[in-house]
């Protein structure tokens, strides 16, 4: 079953800010799916989309099966949001928040104080349930909205950066926590700016930028992609017609070719095939790809943190 | 209303009452001391020079006024700066995920409003009882005025909190608006003392129907018309829920 399916979604902010130019999207039920796509990219637009925060402009998104324009109340009890800023009150006690949010979804007083005691105690908060929320720090709080997400017990989890500004240990316990919900079956989907939580988690990914999705594929198939770099190189020109054994290539005309170069093999394959053939290279350089330009920035400013 | 709902309902109610709970200090005490002073400068001292009014003791007759005074500054300010803080804060959106209907919305903010009005309601006249003898003529009026006026000005405190974009656009209503509209609304003077152009005007302020209702439901005198009275009432109040259930439902202010 489709845990999400999103079609031909548009958003465009009061101010004119087109912030998704149509969106498709699918992410099947067990799915743990990661969008992944730099600042400004529409992330949050998507997700506000998909939790009834953000009204869409045009489009189609089914929750399991339950239309949002049609089954809004069904749609909205399979998701638990876990948002990108901290949206709690902060003089609220935490016990008070998540319970709170349970009796929001109709769930008895009685069932929401025994799912906060879990949650809490397994989020490591159930401590500090009786304080106000605004004397916890930025991880705990992050935790917390993982605790008021889960209280209605959802299908489908989506989480809106939800590593921002936490330490590595206490990241790292998250992402174990995020694992074995999802091996208990919950559907996940996380926004990142960081391909290497999305590598560590996820088994799906798509990558938006600028309100587009540009990529949707596995995190392997990323991966592999990810490897491979693309040479063109301009040649003297020659009667025969170059051949590369052992690589993938294309000629483009008489004195230029394209070679796929996987990174792990390196280039001197290719410059001894073309000697022994008497094909003499004059110049070479990287063929642009968007995808990796992207990653380039995204990795970049992962380090810079 | 199904089991679910009723269930968000009661959740958001009981976290409205526990919000001003919390905080008694800023929202039960001030208006019972208010109160006290009127009743003492007012009712007392000034009040033993002015003699009757409309047939009864000047403090007799400015009690219902004052009580009403009080509900409609508590349930508008109760409602206007906790949604304007759930809304500045975010957590409103705690309640925009959930399955949960704007009238739901409505009805949990606005009952919270209501309580408050009505918990202030009563503490005002426990305090007015050391100053005058408090008879009831008519307790189904009583009540009505005071349940309609109570909703009425929390749904506007709604409406209000609804537009505000910062914490003054929520003080500007009750200072311009609110104030002036209480105190030409015959909470301290009968309308009969006034010239008869001004009586034709005050009678196109809502709060001297909600006043002279109320004070009716005590002292069976009256301004108005009984019937009037309610009818104002509740037009009113189905202009403001219309108002504040579409503003709601298209999420004017807390969904971009
Ligand atoms: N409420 C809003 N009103 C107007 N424009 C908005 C609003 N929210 C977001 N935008 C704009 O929409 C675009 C997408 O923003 P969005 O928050 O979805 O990006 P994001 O991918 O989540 O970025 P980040 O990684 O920084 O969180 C941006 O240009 C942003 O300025
Ligand atoms: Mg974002």
């Amino acid at each position: 079953m489709k845990a999400l399916e999103i079609r031909d979604l548009h958003k465009t902010y009061k101010g004119g800010t087109q912030a998704l130019k149509g969106i498709d999207l699918d992410v099947q039920e067990g799915d743990f799916f990661a969008l992944l796509g730099p600042n400004g990219a529409g992330k949050s637009t998507c997700i506000g989309v998909l939790a009834s925060l953000v009204n869409k402009t045009q489009g189609q998104v089914r929750i399991f099966g339950d239309d949002l324009d049609t089954d809004l109340v069904r749609a909205k009890s399979h998701i638990g949001l876990v948002p990108q800023e901290f949206n709690f009150n902060q003089f609220e006690t935490l016990l008070q928040i998540v319970v709170n949010q349970a009796g929001y979804y109709g769930v008895p007083r009685q069932v929401a104080r025994q799912r906060a005691e879990k949650y809490l105690k397994q989020l490591d908060l159930w401590d500090k349930r009786n304080t106000p929320a605004r004397t916890l720090s930025g991880g705990m709080k992050r935790r917390l909205m993982i605790a008021r997400a889960l209280m209605h017990e959802p299908r489908m989890l989506i989480l809106d950066e939800p590593t921002a500004g936490v330490d590595i240990e206490i990241r790292r316990s998250m992402w174990s926590f995020l694992k074995q919900i999802n091996q208990q079956g919950i559907t996940i989907i996380l926004t990142t700016h960081y391909l290497e939580e999305a590598e560590m988690l996820c088994r799906n990914i798509a990558i938006i930028d600028k309100g587009r999705i540009i990529e949707n594929t596995s995190m392997k198939g990323l991966l592999a992609k990810l490897n491979v770099e693309t040479f063109i190189l301009d040649l003297a020109p020659c009667s025969k017609e170059p051949r590369l054994e052992g690589f993938e290539y294309r000629i483009l005309d008489d004195h230029t070719m394209e070679v796929d170069v996987a990174k792990s093999e390196g280039l001197n394959g290719v410059f001894r095939q073309l000697s022994e053939q008497q094909i003499q290279v004059l110049s070479m350089r990287n063929k642009s790809n968007r995808l990796e330009e992207l990653f380039v920035r995204l990795v970049e400013g992962g380090r810079d943190k | 209303m199904n089991s679910l709902s009723f269930t968000a309902l009661r959740t958001l109610w009981i976290k409205e009452c526990t919000r001003f709970m919390r905080i008694w200090v800023q929202t039960l005490v001030p208006p019972a001391i208010t109160m006290t002073l009127y009743f003492i400068i007012f009712g007392n001292l000034i009040g033993s020079r002015i003699g009757q009014m409309d047939g009864v003791s000047y403090m007799e007759f400015i009690v219902p006024g004052l009580i009403m005074m009080s509900v409609i500054t508590n349930a508008y300010s109760n409602v206007s700066s906790s949604f304007f803080s759930a809304k500045f804060q975010r957590n409103v959106e705690e309640l925009l995920v959930a399955p949960v209907s704007s009238w739901i919305i409505i009805l949990g903010f606005v009952g919270g409003g209501v309580a408050r009005a009505l918990l202030v309601g009563i503490l005002v006249t426990l305090v007015s009882a050391f100053f005058v003898d408090i008879n009831i003529h008519n307790p189904l009026m009583l009540i009505l005025t005071l349940l309609l006026t109570a909703t009425l000005f929390s749904a506007a405190g709604l409406v209000n909190a609804v537009f505000a974009k910062t914490f003054d656009d929520i003080s500007m209503v009750p200072t311009f608006v609110l104030t002036p509209l209480t105190y030409l609304g015959g909470v301290f003077y009968s309308l009969s003392l006034l010239p008869e152009f001004w009586q034709w005007v005050s009678k196109a302020n809502p709060v001297v129907y909600m006043v002279n209702g109320f004070r009716y439901g005590f002292l069976g005198a009256s301004d108005v018309g009984i019937g009037t009275a309610l009818s104002v009432l509740i037009g009113f109040n189905l202009l403001v829920f219309a108002t504040a259930w579409h503003l709601i439902n298209k999420g004017v202010g807390i969904r971009s």
